[in-house]
């Protein structure tokens, strides 16, 4: 294709695009006015099912489709980092060198919010369907929570806390249970993601029927990927180095 | 409101273009980490405390960390 060809198209696309947007633009409600068709469709939804936090019941309970097909993007994404990431045949895998140790005050600090952050976590991913939060920002709060370990001190003893495997099985275990909890929404109330479960009061921790459960799923799920993506970056930069001599060999080739 | 929020709307315009027209990539982790920040002060203005709570954990720590470490491979393999 000519530079001038690839022009045309390009100026015929961004026009395209342009053009419908402003069109979109024009029709949209103003900004901050009271017209909210959405919400006046899943607010009720969502008081209905005793699911205080409405974003919580649009994503596990009102839309939950569209969510498994995010947890199957994130499985893939991490699934793909794995991959990628992986040693390759002219790589090796060392110990890791002697990195320094951290400032005095960036340990104090590390240490200190480790618990802070993990119990946040925590608490974001139990009370999802009551307060802003859920699996996702839970999880992957944990997983950031964790590497305070290795702000706070070294490679290797964030190593030692990090049971790879676990965490492989952790995530798989997580989407797994999410996919589960959707068939036995099918065979309790016939439909695919159905919330089958008692819904209990409004507000209270035991309510919402399956929210809390997609949350735990979710948190799982989230939480498990989130140290296995790090981890194989981190992987990367510790302990796999380029092979010299095979190195060489493959360049000369 | 409406002023924080524009206040908020203007602070993340200059940081968007602060990450852009950062040119050393290590730099850049740090100024989209800070970005992230000013992301997440908009979404809570804007009253989504769920979306702000996935910001400031994706936005703010597990992307600048990625970035940083990718950079640090990198170099290192030179």
């Amino acid at each position: 294709m000519s530079r001038p060809l690839r022009w045309c198209v390009l100026g015929v696309g961004v026009a395209g695009v342009g053009l419908v947007m402003v069109l979109a633009f024009l029709r949209m409600p103003a900004f901050g006015s009271s017209y909210h068709p959405y919400r006046d469709a899943a607010v009720p939804a969502a008081v209905a099912h005793g699911t205080a936090n409405v974003v919580g019941s649009v994503t596990f309970d009102q839309r939950g489709i569209d969510t498994l097909g995010e947890e199957a993007i994130f499985f893939g994404s991490v699934l793909a980092v794995s991959v990628l990431l992986r040693p390759a045949d002219d790589e090796e895998v060392r110990s890791e060198e002697g990195s320094l140790a951290p400032l005095q005050s960036t340990r104090l600090f590390g240490y200190l919010l480790l618990p802070l952050t993990l119990l946040v976590g925590l608490d974001i991913v139990a009370h999802g369907h009551v307060t802003p939060g859920g699996g996702f920002q839970g999880g992957i709060m944990l997983a950031t929570a964790l590497h305070l370990v290795y702000v706070a001190g070294r490679y290797r003893s964030l190593e030692q806390l990090r049971p790879m495997p676990l965490f492989d099985s952790g995530e798989a275990a997580g989407v797994a249970a999410f996919a589960a909890l959707g068939f036995a929404g099918m065979a309790a109330a016939g439909s695919f993601l159905a919330n089958f479960l008692p819904k209990g009061t409004f507000g209270q921790l035991f309510s919402a029927g399956t929210v809390p459960l997609f949350n735990v799923a979710v948190g799982l799920a989230v939480g498990s990927g989130g140290i296995v993506m790090l981890g194989k970056f981190f992987e990367q930069v510790f302990t796999v180095s380029q092979d010299e001599g095979r190195h060489g060999e493959s360049t000369a080739s | 409101m409406t002023v924080l929020i524009a206040i908020a709307l203007t602070l993340v315009l200059v940081g968007g273009a602060v990450v852009v027209f950062t040119g050393d990539v290590q730099r850049q982790a740090v100024s989209l980490s800070l970005y992230g920040l000013l992301m997440t002060l908009l979404f809570v203005l804007l009253s989504a405390p769920d979306v702000a709570l996935s910001q400031v954990v994706v936005g703010t720590a597990i992307v600048p960390l990625m970035v940083m470490l990718t950079i640090r491979k990198i170099k290192g393999n030179r």
